[in-house]
């Protein structure tokens, strides 16, 4: 090679879809892009982590994340070790600490974390040496999910920017919602998030979207439309009178899918209730991309895993130097 | 370390070291790609079963000039009803470097529809240095298919060879030592055909030795 090599690098650990500006999430895009062809090949798989370790550290139930994380790193070569709290030393008491110290002595190079409290992940970055990825945290972040659907936006619309995003639902709860909000802000798209009043989180003000309570208004003017679960399992008092009343306002049905302009998408990042916040007909329709999403994670997750574990760290190369 | 005089051909450099020093012009660039173009036909009698594939990012645009030339030499018929395959290699995830730099950037890999296995592929690539850049290539490829032969073809092979690699065509051999820097400049890419010798580039001997 003639030309030295363009060294661009990602921030040590992926914590929230903030870490990342334009540039550094468009080059996990573009690097995504090009893994995703490995799908096509006879032998999808990569040498390049080999002798890498990835830790998929999950104290929640996931499984398309815990899934496509593992597929990702093995298809990279890296060697993964499954983590679930359920029948670990976790339920014997013991502490994220010492469960963290425990898995960098085994040599971790990345952990991949899922935890039920939001802000663990973040804990996590400050104890091990290895890059920790936030798989989910309580109900604060998701980055590799934002990743992925900006992925699959720009993949059936063709860009980012000035994409009219309209995120639907139990937003208070959706970990999803936030990353998506700040990763989508910081690729120029404009994002309406829309749900009752009591389905918002206190400050939603602050962040970088317009919010909305009249789905059928927003609905029109919109490229993209993201539904989310409605999460009852962090629901602990009375959000909506009845579920068929929140179906009725706030659920994507085929009626309300007819006003959206000719070319625009549907996404969920699963798991659906179908006939809640989605009607059937309208997740199984050729605007929805939930199956396409599920492929593209792999492609995003490999991007991110290559991207933080494939290179030497930066300041490394430089005390080298 | 300063002390090293960039040397080319045990001739003395002269005139202003910062300015890289012209190897071959465009002409010369069009001849050797004519002339290999020329070796690839007569090596594998036609250019019925050869699959260009070259390494980004010159290497492809080399590829595509050497099929342009393919093409006039051999037209198309009965026998051979298409013209010669043209695709990219992409080696980045195979390079055996890879954890000693940041990380690079992927580069697309384009595989021609009629695939590899049983043709003959020619990797073609800019400069032949170490042959790491070829190693994965090599393995890259083997994940793809089952060539029946690989070749190699390069513009400038400028020696220092690390691997047991040795080009099958060759633009131009150009002595170097290790400091020097080749640059080869193509049209489409960089708005002219040169190759120019470059005076030791000391920060990226830096970066070399580290990566040794």
């Amino acid at each position: 090679m003639t030309t030295p090599p363009i060294v661009r690098t990602l921030p040590r650990h992926l914590l929230s879809a903030a870490d990342l500006n334009r540039d550094e999430a468009l080059l996990v895009l573009d690097t995504a892009e090009e893994l995703a062809r490995l799908a096509d090949r006879p032998i999808k798989k990569l040498p390049t982590l080999r002798g890498r370790t990835v830790v998929n550290l999950f104290f929640e139930d996931s499984t398309r994340t815990r899934t496509s994380f593992e597929v990702a790193a093995k298809r990279l070569s890296a060697d993964v070790i499954n983590f679930s709290a359920k029948g670990s030393s976790v339920s014997k008491g013991e502490s994220l600490k010492d469960t963290a110290l425990t898995l960098e002595a085994m040599g971790a190079d990345a952990v991949v974390c899922r935890h039920g409290a939001s802000g663990a992940p973040h804990r996590l970055a400050n104890w091990i040496r290895g890059s920790v990825i936030n798989a989910g945290d309580g109900t604060h972040e998701h980055p590799t999910q934002a990743l992925l659907d900006t992925f699959t936006m720009r993949n059936r619309l063709g860009r980012i920017e000035e994409l009219r995003v309209v995120i639907v639902g139990d937003v208070l709860h959706s970990r999803v919602a936030r990353s998506n909000v700040l990763l989508l802000s910081t690729l120029g798209a404009e994002v309406t998030l829309v749900a009752p009043p009591t389905l918002l989180p206190v400050g939603v003000d602050t962040w970088p979207c317009s919010v909305s309570y009249e789905l059928d208004a927003v609905l029109p003017k919109s490229d993209v439309v993201m539904m989310l679960r409605v999460q009852r399992e962090r629901m602990y008092g009375g959000f909506f009178p009845t579920t068929r009343e929140y179906s009725r306002r706030y659920g994507l049905d085929a009626r309300r899918m007819a006003t959206l302009p000719d070319d625009a998408i549907v996404m969920h990042p699963g798991p659906m209730n179908r006939g809640v916040e989605i009607a059937a007909e309208v997740a199984d329709s050729v605007r929805s991309t939930i199956v396409e999403q599920v492929a593209n994670g792999v492609s995003v997750r490999m991007a991110v895993l290559y991207l933080l574990l494939g290179g030497a760290f930066i300041e490394t190369v430089e005390a080298a130097a | 370390m300063s002390a090293a005089r960039p040397q080319a051909d045990n001739r003395p450099v002269t005139g202003d070291p910062s300015v890289a020093r012209p190897v071959l012009d465009a002409a010369d660039l069009g001849r050797a790609l004519t002339r290999i173009a020329h070796e690839i036909v007569e090596r594998n009698h036609g250019a019925a079963d050869v699959v260009l594939l070259g390494i980004p990012t010159r290497g492809v645009s080399l590829a595509r000039r050497l099929g342009e030339r393919i093409a006039g030499i051999e037209p198309v018929t009965v026998d051979v009803p298409t013209s010669v395959p043209i695709g990219s290699l992409d080696v980045t995830m195979y390079r055996d470097d890879l954890r000693l730099r940041g990380v690079r950037p992927l580069e697309p890999t384009e595989i021609p529809s009629g695939g590899v296995d049983g043709k003959v592929v020619v990797l073609v690539d800019d400069v032949l240095f170490s042959g790491r850049t070829i190693r994965a290539a090599l393995d890259a490829l083997s994940d793809l298919g089952r060539p029946r032969a690989v070749q190699l073809a390069v513009l400038v092979d400028r020696g220092h060879r690390e691997l047991p690699i040795r080009p099958d065509y060759v633009g131009k051999n150009i002595p170097t030592s290790l400091t020097e820097t080749v640059h080869v400049l193509l049209e489409d890419i960089d708005g002219r055909d040169a190759v120019l010798l470059g005076p030791a580039d000391l920060a990226r001997a830096a970066a070399e030795e580290t990566t040794r």
